[in-house]
């Protein structure tokens, strides 16, 4: 590896880390202030130049938090184990931020710098070209979860280590969705470079959320469950658990705890986005092919953050529309409706595959009719489940004591 | 109690339809909830007062308990007969009059002293509900601020001057709620 290959990984890396850190802090006072608009409250606005009266609407927010989880008192609890309690927030961290290597944040920027050694044009992803990116994704998402089972564990309290083993449960169970939604897309795009997967979808012009209902919406609740964002945010539920996992964090550690799960939900917005949303392709405004002048290139970036963000928006909205799963129902949604639904899909969209090849359908009618029938097996396969109500458990007492085996001394 | 008590009223629950069992209806029904919250919280409709900026809206500053005061009838002097009776009714004994003979043919005593510790305070009301001649009221003054404790506990004359202070915008509610001076 040249010097100058090696300097443009690294631009990239400083870029790609300040970026997505700036991002996590401003999306924290976005989270904030949606959460007020929605509750019909105003929300941080105060904080703006300091030593001046200029608000610029609570823009300095991130800057101030920031700022008082360094100053604040950094406590250790005496019964911890001391060397996992300090690992675990920097596991975490790092694994959150890793992932950010083989996602791209664009196509490819078509400049010249004239200098030997430089790949033309850059490809905007730290790592290009990397075959077995969405398996280096899942190996780093199942790291995070050893951060949230060490800190749970190091801190030695109940309500941490509760916290931590639904963590470990719910995070397990939902990487099989995850896994099956990403499964479909994979199939479909022949592929498992995410760049790839991009340009399968730019090229047809149909994006997978079009082609695979099905598959998107196990994986985006996939998503949701292992981003642990509301209505799957059982691992830290303040009414139950204090603060779940992290409850004897404090301090820069805790911060540490609460970027990388800000940077899980971004990493799960960019997942989204790459694999059903299409990536960087949008009709008739960024082209599709390898080669692009700088105005498309910048677009494509443009395209990419805006549904990002787009889809950041629905997770925090999400948020305040739904109420919280009960465990028992967690599990059940997992095993007994995603995992068959995913299943579904993996299946539908590999026989439609094969017909496509087998029957040589490539006229302009093929793709909506292979998408129609993709679509009709999804609405079948949904209203099986809900017929078959896998979620509802009821345990609570009933009329018909004859029915079920009562203590007559109750 | 048994399962079988005939106090027991068992209420069976609604069979859900299909769009409550494909569950995404009521997912989007909950979105548009939120979405309605937050295009109008966008459009300026929130409830926040923002305080030291805007001042709030009491609902009926009549009706507000805020700061006390002594009321004082048509010749200038203090209604208040020295009974006891908010003295009594509070449940903070906050309140604390020394209560000397009238100078005054149309009552027996009145207070030498009268002083309430608005730091003790909760500001229940229920010493203008006691008061047989509605001497105490409380009014809608609500950023009561000071630099030191001695400074909270107020005395007649403090209590009266916030009757100077405040008798323009809130006359006293005997009258205007019906009652007899």
């Amino acid at each position: 590896m040249t010097t100058a290959a090696l300097i443009e990984i690294l631009v990239k890396v400083i870029l790609l880390l300040g970026g997505v850190m700036t991002a996590a802090a401003y999306f924290v006072l976005l989270e904030r202030r949606m959460a007020a608009w929605v509750q019909d409250r105003v929300g941080p606005n105060r904080v703006g130049i300091p030593l001046t009266r200029i608000r610029i609407f609570g823009l300095g927010q991130p800057l101030a938090d920031g700022v008082k989880f360094i100053m604040k008192e950094e406590y250790t609890p005496a019964h911890v184990d001391k060397r996992m309690y300090v690992l675990a927030p920097i596991v975490i961290l790092v694994a959150a931020l890793t992932v950010f290597a083989v996602i791209p944040f664009g196509s490819v920027l078509p400049v010249d710098l004239g200098i030997e050694g430089l790949s033309e044009p850059i490809r905007l992803v730290v790592a290009p070209g990397m075959d077995v990116a969405v398996f280096v994704i899942f190996g780093l998402s199942s790291i995070a979860v050893y951060g949230v089972i060490l800190g749970g564990w190091a801190s030695n309290n109940k309500y941490s280590f509760l916290g931590a083993l639904r963590s470990s449960a719910q995070l397990i169970a939902y990487e099989l969705p995850l896994g099956l939604g990403i499964l479909g897309v994979v199939v479909a795009a022949g592929s498992l470079d995410l760049e790839a997967i991009i340009s399968a979808q730019a090229t047809s012009g149909w994006w997978f959320i079009l082609a695979q209902p099905l598959g998107c919406v196990v994986f985006v609740v996939a998503a949701f469950a292992e981003a642990a964002r509301l209505p799957f945010d059982l691992p830290e539920c303040e009414q139950e658990l204090i603060g779940g996992y992290h409850t004897e964090y404090s301090g820069i550690k805790l911060l540490l705890f609460l970027v990388a799960e800000f940077l899980h939900m971004i990493t799960a917005a960019f997942l989204i986005v790459i694999l059903f949303l299409g990536g960087w392709h949008f009709w008739g405004l960024t082209g599709a092919g390898e080669q692009v002048g700088l105005v498309q290139a910048v677009l494509r970036v443009m395209v990419l953050s805006g549904k990002v963000f787009l889809v950041i928006l629905l997770f925090m909205l999400i948020r305040w529309s739904w109420p919280r799963f009960r465990f028992d129902q967690l599990m059940a949604l997992a095993w007994k409706v995603m995992l068959p639904l995913g299943l579904v899909n993996l299946v539908s969209v590999a026989i439609l595959d094969q017909l496509r090849t087998a029957w040589q359908l490539d006229a302009w009618w093929s793709n909506p009719l292979l998408i129609a029938a993709n679509w009709g097996i999804c609405l079948l396969a949904w209203i099986v489940v809900a017929y078959a109500q896998p979620l509802i458990a009821d345990n609570r007492p009933q009329q018909e004591l004859e029915l079920y085996d009562v203590d007559p001394q109750v | 109690m048994k399962p079988d008590d005939p106090d027991i009223l068992w209420v069976q629950e609604p069979e859900l339809g299909l769009a409550g069992r494909m569950y995404m209806p009521m997912f989007v029904q909950g979105l548009s909830t939120t979405l309605k919250h937050l295009a109008g919280s966008l459009r300026g409709k929130q409830v926040t007062v923002s305080y030291p900026d805007e001042e709030p809206q009491l609902g009926n500053p009549l009706i507000y308990r805020g700061v006390h005061r002594l009321n004082r009838d048509e010749q200038g002097r203090v209604k208040c007969v020295a009974c006891f009776l908010c003295a009594t009714a509070c449940p903070a004994h906050c309140i604390d009059i020394i209560g000397v003979e009238s100078p005054w043919p149309d009552r027996e005593k009145y207070p030498e002293s009268f002083t309430i510790d608005e730091l003790r305070c909760i500001y229940c009301g229920m010493c203008e509900e006691a008061c047989p001649v509605d001497a105490i009221e409380l009014t809608s003054l609500y950023n009561l601020t000071g630099r030191s404790r001695e400074e909270m506990i107020f005395d007649k004359e403090k209590l009266l001057s916030v009757y100077d202070a405040t008798k323009d915008k809130e006359p006293m509610q005997s009258t205007r709620l019906g009652g007899t001076l």
